[in-house]
């Protein structure tokens, strides 16, 4: 059994490059995986930002939380704004600024899919980030293709809870041959630096998946957001993996191991959830891992 | 140097001269061959440029949108849905204060499919909040390039110059190409103030609430307004380099007209015509083609047709339920006027339909007969 990766903790005390001041929710996952993503990335960075949690959470006119200049883009277009902006500081000389698109999984999995997909599949040298909080949060808890099954929100109400699965974001980007793919969670801080780290040293399309706990939307404890995101990966309903180059490598082999059902029991979302959904979420979930350790002792 | 070319190439030619340093495009008939060209210009290492092949013409506006905010001089051109899909982009890259180059070539709105001219695709993008210029010619669609981009960096807003489909674009004429070098005296390298900077960091385009919006839109009007003043002294700079007169708008035997017909696009070539024959028959009939169109010259205008007893507007677009886009436009800026010239609106040509001398000679004769237009707007050439 694995441990967290070995990072230099010294990495930990590099500056923050986000100050004080966001107008995230209590317990907001997303706004502590941008403070661990440009632990990673340090300052010469140029941050994308469509619409999405982070528009607000960045803070309004005229102040921005980041040390780092932002781009404020349209929705569906975090990915290709992005490759507008690398071709400009490649023109202008200056190949080492990463340019990250920093997207939720509205803009990613739904509205900013043609962009993403062309992007990558152009191999573009741009890092993209989909912090994942699992439905339209910023507009008050609407269904995307990133809400798994079971779960209620606005537009899967009670009685009409979502019975789709949540779209497999990672094959989707690996379809596209691009260089590194990777999943993390702000469960597992250390993982989420080590991974901008990397990335940052990649040429081509990165596409980090981060998933992000929202109270106000998984109707979970903001207290306890860490250790409901933590029973994601203990569940093996979100693992940690990357792949670089097509060799795949699973980070975080979960210290303990539970069932889908105690990983959706203190969640309100998915209090409707029935036991045939249930029993179908714990197969992928298994089916899902066993695929993972396959392919990770056949790289 | 002189080469007859084509007003595709015209636009890539200018492109060229520009030193466009970021271009993002996406094929759409009857612009294809600018996206093919630039991409040999690029090829080739004619210019050094990027050449970002998108997949939408979404992305490829939001791409130079990107682009340009980073700093960097940037282009795309489009045609009909190709534009309408821009639409949301066009909007933000105004508000964002991009000196983006745009070109289009006016094409017919489906459905049905149609690709040929029709000016409803750029009309449609009035309210967008960029600069419009309407081109009758391929020396005027690249010389409006190169204008476009000094234009645009002066007073950072976009740019767009829009020309008719198949009339212009695919049709070869004499254009006189300027070197480089004396573009470059004309042209200075862009280097805005406010640009994405890792030494200098700062948002762009984050929330804005009702405290400041409503000033950074008063601001982005008042410096469109601006544009009336500045475009005059560009065009006069662009004369004394390159010999060529342009203007906000183009007066043609206006002087002592009783009648003025007013057109944009490759119509005016074909009214100019008409009116060679009429003042034969010892008619007092002008010409105003429209160059710009936004911000909209309404002084200008007044001057220009506020004497004229009859105004005959031609309008190659169509928005049902209203008219014609310049008509109703042109009757809006005349109404303060105490002696309103009486306004023909007219439309013709929709889709590419053939608009000939002999339709506009007989468009002015019938509002020479008429006290009051018979119809509003008058649909020329309708069929039963």
């Amino acid at each position: 059994m694995q441990k967290l990766i070995d990072i230099p903790r010294e990495l930990m005390t590099e500056e923050d490059l986000v100050q004080p001041g966001l107008l995230s929710c209590q317990g907001c996952g997303a706004s502590l995986a941008m403070k661990l993503a440009l632990k990673g990335l340090g300052e010469r960075t140029v941050a994308v930002i469509p619409a999405c949690c982070w528009t607000i959470i960045i803070g309004t006119y005229p102040y921005s939380a980041l040390k780092v200049p932002v781009i404020h883009v349209l929705f569906e277009t975090a990915a290709v704004s992005a490759s507008g902006v690398r071709a400009a500081f490649d023109v202008r000389g200056e190949k080492d600024v990463v340019v990250m698109a920093w997207a939720g999984d509205g803009g990613t999995f739904d509205i900013g899919i043609q962009a993403l997909s062309g992007a990558a599949e152009r191999n573009d040298d741009i890092l993209y980030v989909c912090y994942d909080n699992e439905a339209y949060m910023n507009t008050g808890i609407q269904r995307s293709g990133a809400t798994p099954m079971g779960a209620w929100t606005t537009t899967t109400p009670a009685g009409a809870i979502k019975e789709e699965s949540k779209k497999d974001i990672e094959k989707i980007m690996l379809a596209h041959g691009i260089p590194y793919v990777a999943t993390a969670s702000v469960a597992y801080p250390d993982d989420i630096v080590y991974k901008f780290k990397k990335a940052r040293s990649i040429k081509g399309t990165k596409f980090i998946h981060i998933l992000s706990p929202c109270p106000p939307g998984w109707r979970t404890d903001p207290g306890k957001s860490i250790q409901v995101t933590r029973m994601a990966t203990q569940a093996k309903v979100f693992p940690i993996y990357e792949v670089e180059n097509g060799r795949y490598t699973i980070n975080i082999y979960p210290e303990r191991q539970i069932s889908v059902k105690e990983y959706i029991q203190p969640q309100g979302r998915f209090r409707e959830m029935s036991d045939k959904m249930l029993n179908v979420a714990q197969e992928r979930a298994d089916q899902k891992w066993d695929d993972l350790v396959k392919m990770a002792e056949d790289s | 140097m002189k080469q007859v070319i084509k007003g595709n190439y015209a636009v890539s030619q200018g492109v060229k001269l520009c030193r466009v340093e970021v271009i993002s495009a996406y094929p759409i008939t009857p612009q294809t061959t600018i996206v093919e060209d630039l991409s040999e210009i690029c090829a080739r290492g004619e210019i050094d440029a990027k050449f970002i092949k998108v997949e939408s013409e979404h992305s490829a506006m939001a791409a130079v949108a990107g682009s340009s905010s980073a700093g960097v001089r940037s282009f795309t051109a489009t045609s009909g849905q190709g534009l309408l899909l821009m639409h949301e982009v066009l909007h933000w890259a105004a508000g964002a204060r991009l000196p983006i180059v745009l070109a289009n070539v006016n094409r017919a709105i489906g459905p049905g499919w149609n690709i040929w001219a029709d000016q409803s695709d750029s009309l449609s993008q009035r309210d967008t909040g960029w600069v419009q210029i309407y081109c009758e010619s391929n020396q005027e669609v690249l010389d409006s390039v190169i204008m476009a981009y000094r234009l645009a960096e002066k007073i950072l807003l976009p740019v767009m110059l829009t020309y008719d489909a198949f009339f212009l674009s695919h049709t070869s004429e004499i254009v006189d190409i300027p070197e480089i070098e004396q573009v470059d005296t004309f042209l200075p390298p862009y280097n805005p103030e406010f640009k994405l900077d890792v030494d200098n960091p700062r948002m762009f385009g984050g929330m804005t609430g009702p405290d400041y919006y409503y000033e950074e839109r008063y601001i982005i009007h008042k410096d469109a307004l601006e544009t009336l003043e500045l475009y005059p002294k560009v065009c006069e700079e662009f004369k004394e380099k390159f010999s060529r007169e342009y203007d906000i708008c183009e007066e043609y035997q206006t002087d002592d007209a009783e009648l003025i017909v007013v057109t944009a696009g490759t119509i005016t070539s074909v009214t100019r015509i008409a009116l060679d024959k009429l003042h034969e028959q010892g008619k007092k009939v002008g010409l105003m083609k429209i160059r710009m169109f936004r911000p909209l010259p309404v002084e200008r205008w007044c001057k220009v047709l506020g004497n004229a007893a009859k105004v005959v507007v031609i309008d190659r677009n169509l928005t049902a339920g209203l008219g014609g886009v310049f008509a109703n436009e042109i009757q809006a800026a005349l109404y303060p006027l105490q002696n309103r010239p009486v306004i023909f609106p007219v439309i013709a040509g929709l889709g590419g339909r053939d608009v000939t001398p002999e339709d506009v000679e007989n468009i002015i004769n019938y509002a020479l007969k008429n006290d009051q237009p018979t119809d509003i707007p008058l649909f020329w050439g309708l069929k039963e």
